[in-house]
């Protein structure tokens, strides 16, 4: 379906989230759109699927003009969304998710239903029984079924916002040959996303939109230089990778750490960092990265081992009693785990604060919040709810909450979901901390990141764990390998004595 | 005493427990859709005093019962309302109009206080009466108790196994996902408030017109029966087959209390009266026990086969409310 948008226009109070934007994707393509977070692209792409209306401008879709009144209403007409976070019901079993939606009689009609489900699945070479629990499925499983779900009823035209957020690299892989299918099957495909190499890799076309404008297009092939000059106005590096800033004083030591939970086993981990080092952990989601930072952090309780930070044996107490040893630990998850909703910065920041006296100082809180928002630069004022900072914004103010001296850092997956230039920003963050002689360990998804950033790197595979590799001797292709599960030696498996 | 007595007294029980079987029904679907109606316990004795003038002042049994689902649903009106569409407290609206209920039943219940009004009548079934055990159970009772079972069946099958019923399911949930599927979500949360509404004003005529007739201001024995019917809500995990054995339970044991009252004087009355309570709490501590870790690590340790049995068995046994409960949606 050929999709046509004519000077879309949209305004939130002083926010002009969308300009005048024009843009025409015939049938069959997959077009990428581009943009850093904030720059307009989630609200065209709402517009396009119904759930807000543009203030002014037209949708034509195969040359018609339509009007979208909701999400719905989209559908109808096959314009079909999936979400960042996929807007399913995952106390619900696959099969009901999947038929939720569709019109029909007063009875439910599992058994045809599940016949085209796995019809589709195996078109696409999805593989989720039908009968299992979506809140027991991945991102990417879900993410799966939404496809199904939307070709079911008719979508001719796709949306995909974020998709490769939060997604292991296998599935990333599955949805990409997935989306090229639907691509030469005539469907039109809306890539939303602010990782370049994404895009790059996937996309026939880009559009890239910057403060609410489509600033560019392009086709394949991209030079990146040009796409990210497009993005941001001016061309941002990627800085060489720094060395370790340690001086040799090993700072956290872990001898045969083993943590399980009902589903994995992590077992006979050991491993020295001294100051001011910084370990990657990689691995598909779930593969006891997870597990072993919170276990690190005193947040799970190990079943074996030692854990020592400054020489103090800390095996078996909680996160207090790391946390007074100069531990931190920051969880992906921002604003269920980090911050807490409905609070200001200002409050954060009092709360995080060492405790004197039974009143609250609020000039000296708010003075002090002024000053760790311009040294963090946090757009957002003292008063601001945390929940209304952007994803980059919040995880600064995550940063500028920690205490002053860290000697250790533990980051769930620091950057997701952030734009290039947050990204290099809090790194450098981090980095100004390693040379305090703050010993960092974190969990990325993204390799270059792990690559980039770390000294060393620990790979996990179903709870499984490699010994420290230097990230110097290590290429992406060869971490992408571990992470899938080859070229494991035998002997690294941590169950071997 | 003889099992001819105590099938009597269970049959008394199965009748006895159709009010709150009403109101535990209609409060259940009232929360799958995502609203908390707390103005219950005032509700149910409003319908019961009304419901009962209504029917005592036409003479009519089938007008008091309207009129009592009339109420309910009135109530459950004022709920949907402040709450969907005023954007207020579910649980602050909900509590003031469970107590001015309740208040007001008893201001306006005065003329009609001693009074006699007509009774529901038995209505013994053709045939299936004769069943032994079953048929004293069961098939001798009057329709508003017949009502009572089908209606248990019914509930389940429009939630469990229809269309309508999985987007119910689904508006209770992620409301938001429910809407990307095509649903009105504020307009189905009206529906199925006042839709629940109404079968909670069923409880109080079924109360004053057949349980224990009459009208006897704060002696009838109403008060408290809109807030157990609330904790067996919770208890039966939002599925009317539960929450049915749960308001059998609960009719039950208060039963026992009775009987054994009589068999065992030394026990003091009021502990057989509260009995009831903590058996509940205890029932739902088991419900919930999947959550806890260490079961997590027990299962671990279980052999394939038993694993997958125990973690299906916990997962039908676990009750987790609707994920939206209480929390208005905005389409945009």
């Amino acid at each position: 379906m050929d999709v046509e948008l004519r000077d879309i226009d949209k305004t939130f109070g002083a926010v002009h989230a969308n300009v005048g934007i024009n843009l025409k994707v015939p049938a069959g393509t997959i077009q990428g759109l581009l943009g850093e977070n904030g720059a307009g692209k989630s609200t065209l792409m709402k517009i396009l699927s119904g759930f807000i209306r543009a203030d002014a401008g037209e949708i034509l879709l195969d040359g018609h003009p339509v009007i979208i009144h909701s999400p719905a209403d989209a559908i109808q007409h096959g314009v079909g969304m999936l979400h960042q976070d996929p807007l399913d019901i995952p106390p619900m079993r696959v099969i009901d998710n999947f038929i939720l939606g569709r019109k029909g009689g007063l009875t439910i009609g599992h058994a045809a239903a599940e016949r085209d489900y796995k019809r589709l699945a195996e078109e696409f070479s999805f593989s989720i029984d039908p009968d299992s629990y979506v809140d027991a499925l991945t991102v990417g499983e879900r993410q799966q079924l939404e496809i199904l779900r939307l070709i079911w009823l008719g979508a001719k035209a796709l949306i995909f916002d974020e998709p490769t957020t939060g997604i292991s690299a296998a599935q990333k892989v599955k949805l990409f040959t997935a989306l090229r299918l639907l691509a030469s099957q005539g469907k039109t495909i809306l890539f939303v996303s602010h990782k370049l190499e994404d895009v790059e890799g996937l996309c026939s076309r880009v559009a890239v939109l910057r403060q609410g404008i489509l600033v560019g297009e392009a086709k394949q092939p991209y030079t990146t230089k040009n796409l990210v000059e497009m993005m941001f106005g001016k061309e941002i590096s990627v800085g060489a990778r720094d060395p370790c800033a340690g001086d040799g004083k090993t700072n956290l030591s872990l001898r045969d750490l083993s943590v399980e939970d009902y589903r994995l086993k992590v077992q006979n981990v050991s491993l020295e960092v001294c100051c001011g080092e910084v370990i990657g952990l990689a691995g598909m989601e779930g593969s006891g990265q997870g597990l072993f930072l919170r276990s690190v952090a005193g947040l799970v309780r190990t079943v074996g081992g030692h854990i020592f930070l400054n020489d103090t044996d800390l095996t078996g107490h909680s996160y207090h009693a790391f946390k007074r040893l100069g531990a931190a630990f920051l969880p992906a998850a921002r604003l269920e785990e980090g911050l807490a909703t409905g609070m200001s910065l200002t409050e954060h920041i009092v709360l995080a604060e060492e405790a004197h006296g039974f009143f609250i100082d609020w000039d000296k809180g708010r003075e002090l919040t002024r000053k760790r928002i311009a040294d963090f630069n946090i757009h957002g004022t003292p008063a601001s709810p945390v929940e209304s900072l952007s994803g980059g914004n919040q995880q600064r103010a995550l940063l500028a909450l920690l205490r002053e001296p860290l000697s250790l850092l533990l980051l769930e997956h620091p950057t997701r979901g952030l734009d290039i230039e947050s990204t290099i920003y809090i790194w450098s963050k981090l980095k100004d901390r390693c040379r305090e002689g703050t010993c960092i360990l974190f969990i990325s998804s993204d390799l270059e990141e792990i690559l980039q950033y770390s000294d060393r790197v620990l790979v996990f595979f179903s709870g499984k764990v490699t010994k420290p590799l230097e990230s110097k001797s290590l290429s992406i292709e060869k971490l992408g390998e571990l992470i899938g599960g080859k070229g494991w030696p035998e002997s690294t498996s941590g169950k071997s004595k | 005493m003889d099992t001819n007595t105590i099938l009597i007294g269970l049959a008394g029980v199965l009748a006895a427990a159709a009010p709150v079987l009403f109101a535990v029904l209609g409060e259940t679907i009232t929360e799958r859709a995502g609203i908390i109606n707390l103005s219950m316990n005032g509700s149910i004795l409003l319908s019961a005093m009304g419901g009962f003038a209504i029917a005592q002042l036409t003479g009519s049994l089938m007008l008091g019962f309207l009129g009592g689902m009339l109420i309910g649903a009135l109530v459950a009106l004022i709920v949907a309302f402040s709450s969907i569409t005023l954007h207020q407290s579910q649980v602050a609206v909900g509590f003031v109009l469970a107590l001015a209920g309740r208040d007001l039943s008893y201001f306006l219940g005065v003329p009609y206080m001693n009074s006699s009004g007509p009774v529901l009548q038995g209505l013994p079934i053709p045939f299936l009466k004769d069943i032994p055990v079953l048929g004293v159970l069961l098939f001798r009772q009057n329709l508003i108790t017949y009502i009572s079972y089908i209606l248990i069946f019914l509930v389940w099958l429009w939630i469990f196994r229809t269309r309508p019923g999985l987007m119910l399911r689904g508006i209770g949930e992620r409301p938001a996902a429910a809407y990307v599927r095509g649903a009105n979500v504020n307009l189905m949360r009206y529906v199925y408030t006042i839709i629940g509404g109404a079968f909670i004003g069923l409880a109080g005529p079924a109360f004053t017109l057949n349980v224990k007739a009459g009208w006897m201001g704060t002696q009838t024995g109403l008060d408290g029966i809109g807030w157990i019917a609330l904790s067996i809500t919770i208890f039966g995990g939002w599925n009317p087959i539960r929450a049915a054995f749960g308001a059998y339970l609960f009719s039950f044991l208060q039963w026992l209390g009775l009987v054994l009252q009589s068999q065992l004087p030394g026990v003091p009355t009021q502990v057989l009266q509260v009995a009831p309570f903590p058996l509940m709490i205890l029932t739902l501590l088991l419900v919930n026990i999947s959550d806890a870790e260490w079961v997590a690590r027990i299962l671990a340790t279980l052999p394939e086969g038993a694993r997958r049995f125990t973690i299906k068995l916990l997962r039908t046994l676990r009750a987790s409310p609707p994920a939206s409960l209480g929390v208005p949606f905005e389409s945009e």
